[in-house]
Order: structure tokens, then C-alpha cells, then sequence
């Protein structure tokens, strides 16, 4: 008789399937801001022009395939001789470093205090919460202007002013969460066990609000694009010559109407595109990563 | 037995009270209960009775509701009443240690095993990460888990039920505590996997002298694991003693009507005993003694006067009118009668 000795029976771990080929992935949405990305990085290796430089001499030219297009500016020129293509990459890295910086700053602001909020309870929540409440009262573009107006306009600023107007919904959010997570029996045994409650904030809760704060990010990037641009095609945003792409819509809009279309279609398209990428991953990941949600 | 006990509560109260005030909830009431090192008090009552309050006040971790409205309780020989909120904070976990009534969900399922086990290492005594992770794994093995050194890289989900409750155990003897309060630990387990449980529970009091208090509704397990017994019924201690005494003799009816509705292999199967009645609303008890209402014995008095705790052994009390030293009683029965 053989005797097997194996006090841990291990369950077999099945392969974890590579989450590109999970049901439902947005394939074409991650390729699109993938690719934006890496025109991001790579703008400066990409773009064939200057992005801030134009000659006056070959401006209004219009795209390649177009009449009077020339293949030596595949999108056309602008209104001062510069290279729609190369202004659209280096375009798209102030879209990926605004949009994800100002998420960024917005998770960290929201996380926190929804976390600060929802833990503590008591006068803490009371005063973030109607905090909270009277910042939704505000219209977040006017908002948004209001305070671009008060710093002036600078990359760094708009980062943190769309963080300062977009925090709101991430502090709502996890509040929430916390709420429900500390009624969990974990954390209960933590304050059991002595824990403060810095410590249980910081390595009880934090991590399990990370997955909400996530999902809930990939669905702000697009809504801080769209601000981002907004902004830039006021005037309030990006300083110019700096390629954003709001900006550039906002220079092209006076060559709509004489048939100069690229210069505003162009850049609208890439917006579109990356916050439409980025909503059908959110909505994705908001799927995979929210247990009522989740199909098992 | 040494003179001094581990831990004795004097009529301590704790009190829910409504936001307006007119709600009083005696959720804890005028409980004196005390335990000696290394003794095991076994308290048991219907859901509600004050049970799991009353291990919350001792942990000083009452809801924001409630308030500890009087009586001492001394711990090692120090009031915990009087201890600031950061001294407390390394009482729990450190001095005495709680094991929850859900120790299946009791584990956050983010972190290594070996992160949680050795988490009130690091908390009270400012262990290294890799000290604790040493610690952690000692642990482990006290409590008889398996190839110790793979299980704390493991997380929660891969554990079995009767794991996961070790390892809480593991958890709550980390900071060798002398006090671990176990509230209905085994009520999510299955049998066999609740007696192992419990023999660990034993085995691990007895190597590390622990005291240890056994909340649950089981009286069977108090008779396996318990030499202390009390009984609660509406906030109040009704009867308490030794185990052995209180099992052989019950004073109060309603402790005669929890062991006597223990199913028997012996007893009519066609019939359960149940006490009659429900748990009384704590919020409105009756002026008398709250079990009178469903007491076959209760008489005049009962209904009006609120029964002290009478001794009744060595070590024995009951708050019943029935336990009054006899000529006290019969002469109360009688002024009862001719009221």
C-alpha cells in the first residue's frame, strides 16, 4: 500500500487566461490609446516637422490626397505654415500627461478623503461630505475657468485644476465603499487586534478601494480630456504655441467656413477617439472589477 | 487559583441610549463576573442577552450608542475604565485578544498570511517586517497548520474554513495575550472541524496560560471547554458558578430551562422543549425580574421587585428570588401573598 504524506493539497491552479482574450475585452479601444501612447513617447522620433515652427510660405496647405496636398505634409498645414501631423503627435502628449496627471491628482485628492470620510465618520464626514456637496453645486467647465483665470494658464495648472474640479467623484465613490468595508469582519478583527486607525486605514481599507479608484479613473480620463480641451479651445487652457489639442481646434475654427476643415476635423477626431477608448475600457474594466457585476 | 483575578468586572454597566435620551437599551447590565488567570469562563444566553456586549465593553469597543454607565473593571490589576484611548489600543490584540464570530471572513483577502498573522507583532511591538514573518510562521505551526513556511505566503482564498480559523487563533495568540475572548468561534464551522477547533483552543490555553472567555449559545461546548459558567439573560448575569455545579444543580429557572432544552437521544422525538415566550424587549423590562414573564415558578414578588444576587455556594451566585436564603424567602413569599 502506498501511503501519500501530502498534508497540503494544493488546488490545481488552472492557467489565468491572458486578459486580452477575456469575453468582452475592448480590443480596439486599448489598441487606439495604446497607440496613442506610444506617439506620446515617441513624439519627437515621430513628427517630421517642429510642432511650434511654420513657414509662412506653405501655410493653409491642405492634406496629401487632397488637391494641392503634397505628400511633404501628409495632414496639411496651418493657418502659420506649421505641420498638422507633427502638431497632433506632440498633441497627444499633452492630452496623456494632462489627462493622466490631473486623474491622477483627482484619484489622490478623492481617495482620501472618501477614504478619511467614510472611516471616520462623525464631524469628518459631515464637513468632506458637504464639502463634497457644495463643489458638485459648482458647474465643473465654469469652475474650471474661474480658477484657470485666477492662476493663469500653464500645463502644470491646468493638471491641478482639473484635479481640484474633478475630486468630487472620487470621494463620493469610495466614501461608499468604506462604508461597507468597515462593517467587513477583517477590519473588525484589525481594531480588535489594536490596530490604529491610521493603520487600518492605510492597509485595510486603501487597498481594497484600489480597484474602484481604478475603474473610476479609466472613466475620468475622459471626461478630463474633454475639460482639458475645452479649456484649450477657450483659451484658458495649454498657452499656445504649445500643441493641445483643443487648442488647435479653437486656431482651425475661423478656416471652417472657407473650407480649411482639417484644422479643426483632425484634432476633433483624436479627442473623440481617445475618450471614446478610454470610456469602452472603463466601462470594461468597471465590469470586470465590481463584484455585483462580475459574471463568475 | 491565585487571590488576585485576572480580570473582574464590578457592576458594570453599559447602556444604549437613543438620541433623544428616552430609550434606555440595559444591553450590560450590573454584571460582576471575575476570572483567573489561566481559568476558563464560559458565558451563555439567548441572541441578545448582552453576550457579545459585554465581551465589546471589556475591549472598550462599544458602538458610538452606547456608554459604559458605571461599575470598574479591573484587568491585571488596573481599571480598564480609566485607561485613555491610545493605552487601550495596546490592551487589545497585545493583552487581550478577541477571536470574531465570523472567523471565515475575518481575514482581508489582500494580504499574505504571513502579513496578517504577524500584523499585531508589528502593531505592539515594533517587529521588523522580517521578524514578523518569522514570528508568523512560528504561529502557524502552534497551531497545527501544514508546511507552516509555504502557508504564510499564501493568501486567504486558499485556505479551508477550519484554516482560516486557525489562523485567526494564530492571530489572536500572536502578542501572547492573557486574555482571549473567543465570541461563538465555532458557529460557521462544521462538526468535526468545530471539535478539532476547539481542542486547539484547549491545547493552545493550556501551553500559553491563557484565560480564556467563551461566548456562545452552545452549551455543549461549555461543558467541554468551561470550569466558570455564567448565565445571561436580559443584560443581567442570572446565575454563575463552577460549570460542574451549575450542569448538576441549576438555581435559576430559566438556567433549569437552557439545560433542559438540550435535545436528548432519550427524549420523546416527536416533542422539543423550548422556554415559552420570547427575549424581552430591552428597552421596556418589565419593573420585576425580566424573567418572570416566562418563569413557570414566578410569584407575587417577582413581578415587582428586581431579585439582588444572592450566594449561593462558594462561589456561586443567582439573581433569583428563589435563591434568597430560605427564612428570608419564605417570609418575602409570604408578605407577597398577603399583598
Amino acid at each position: 500500500m502506498t501511503v501519500t504524506t501530502h498534508p497540503v493539497v494544493a488546488t490545481a491552479p488552472t492557467p489565468p487566461t491572458a486578459f486580452w482574450r477575456l469575453q468582452g475585452f475592448p480590443l480596439i479601444p486599448a489598441l487606439i490609446l495604446l497607440f496613442i501612447a506610444f506617439v506620446a513617447v515617441f513624439a519627437d522620433v515621430l513628427a517630421p516637422y517642429d510642432p511650434q515652427i511654420g513657414s509662412l510660405a506653405r501655410r493653409f496647405r491642405p492634406p496629401a490626397w487632397q488637391e494641392g496636398g503634397s505628400l511633404a505634409h501628409l495632414l496639411g498645414t496651418d493657418h502659420v505654415g506649421r505641420d498638422v501631423l507633427s502638431r497632433l503627435i506632440f498633441g497627444a502628449r499633452v492630452s496623456m500627461i494632462v489627462g493622466i496627471t490631473a486623474v491622477l491628482v483627482a484619484g489622490g485628492i478623492g481617495t482620501l478623503l472618501g477614504i478619511v470620510s467614510g472611516y471616520l465618520g462623525g464631524w469628518a464626514d459631515q464637513v468632506i461630505m458637504r464639502l463634497t456637496d457644495t463643489w458638485l453645486a459648482l458647474p465643473a467647465l465654469t469652475f474650471a475657468i474661474f480658477l484657470a483665470a485666477i492662476v493663469g494658464p500653464s500645463e502644470l495648472n491646468i493638471i491641478l485644476i482639473l484635479g481640484l474640479v474633478y475630486w468630487t467623484r472620487y470621494a463620493r465613490v469610495i466614501r461608499g465603499e468604506v462604508l461597507s468595508l468597515k462593517q467587513r469582519e477583517f477590519v473588525r478583527l484589525a481594531i480588535v487586534a489594536g490596530c490604529s486607525k491610521r493603520v487600518i486605514m492605510w492597509r485595510h481599507i486603501l487597498p481594497n478601494v484600489i480597484n474602484s479608484a481604478v475603474v473610476l479613473a479609466t472613466l475620468m480620463l475622459g471626461v478630463v480630456i474633454v475639460t482639458e480641451a475645452s479649456l484649450s479651445f477657450l483659451g484658458v487652457g495649454v498657452p499656445p504655441p504649445k500643441p493641445a489639442w483643443g487648442l488647435m481646434m479653437a486656431d482651425g475654427k475661423k478656416g471652417l467656413m472657407v473650407g480649411y476643415w482639417w484644422l479643426t476635423v483632425l484634432p476633433g477626431i483624436c479627442i473623440m477617439l481617445m475618450v471614446l477608448s478610454a470610456n469602452l475600457l472603463g466601462d470594461w474594466l468597471r465590469v470586470k472589477l465590481d463584484p455585483q457585476l462580475r459574471q463568475l | 487559583m491565585s487571590s488576585e483575578p485576572l480580570l473582574s468586572l464590578e457592576n458594570l454597566s453599559a447602556h444604549y441610549v437613543s438620541q433623544q435620551g428616552s430609550r434606555v437599551v440595559r444591553a450590560v447590565d450590573e454584571v460582576t463576573l471575575s476570572l483567573s488567570a489561566g481559568g476558563t469562563l464560559g458565558i451563555v444566553g439567548e441572541s441578545g442577552s448582552g453576550k457579545s456586549t459585554l465581551a465589546l465593553t471589556i475591549l472598550r469597543l462599544l458602538p458610538p450608542a452606547a456608554r459604559i454607565v458605571s461599575g470598574r473593571m479591573m484587568f491585571e490589576g488596573e481599571n480598564l475604565l480609566d485607561k485613555s484611548d491610545t493605552e487601550m489600543r495596546h490592551v487589545r490584540g497585545k493583552r487581550i485578544a478577541m477571536i470574531l464570530q465570523d472567523p471565515m471572513a475575518s481575514l482581508n483577502p489582500l494580504f499574505s498570511i504571513g502579513n496578517q498573522v504577524g500584523e499585531p507583532v508589528r502593531v505592539h511591538e515594533g517587529a521588523s517586517r522580517a521578524n514578523a514573518w518569522k514570528r508568523a510562521v512560528g504561529l502557524l505551526k502552534a497551531v497545527r497548520i501544514a508546511s507552516p513556511e509555504t502557508r504564510v505566503t499564501q493568501f486567504p482564498h486558499e485556505m479551508s474554513g477550519g484554516m482560516r480559523q486557525r489562523i485567526v487563533g494564530a492571530i489572536g495568540i500572536s502578542c501572547e495575550p492573557r486574555l482571549l475572548i473567543a465570541d461563538e468561534p465555532t458557529t460557521s464551522l462544521d462538526l468535526t472541524i468545530q471539535a478539532q477547533y476547539l481542542n486547539l483552543l484547549r491545547d493552545l490555553q493550556r501551553e500559553h496560560g491563557l484565560a480564556l472567555i467563551f461566548i456562545t449559545h452552545n452549551l455543549g461546548i461549555v461543558a467541554k471547554m468551561c470550569d466558570q459558567l455564567a448565565v445571561m439573560y436580559a443584560g443581567r448575569v442570572v446565575e454563575q458558578g463552577p460549570v460542574s455545579q451549575i450542569f448538576s444543580a441549576p438555581v435559576h429557572p430559566y438556567t433549569k430551562a437552557l439545560l433542559g432544552s438540550i435535545p436528548r437521544m432519550t427524549d420523546n422525538r416527536d416533542h422539543l422543549t423550548a422556554i415559552e415566550g420570547q427575549p424581552p424587549d430591552l428597552a421596556s423590562l418589565p419593573p420585576g425580574c425580566a424573567f418572570a414573564p416566562r418563569c413557570a415558578m414566578a410569584f407575587a414578588r417577582c413581578r415587582v421587585e428586581a431579585p439582588p444576587e444572592f450566594a449561593v455556594d462558594e462561589g456561586r451566585t443567582a439573581r433569583c428570588w428563589l435563591a434568597a436564603p430560605d427564612a428570608e424567602a419564605k417570609a418575602t413569599m409570604m408578605r407577597s401573598s398577603v399583598a
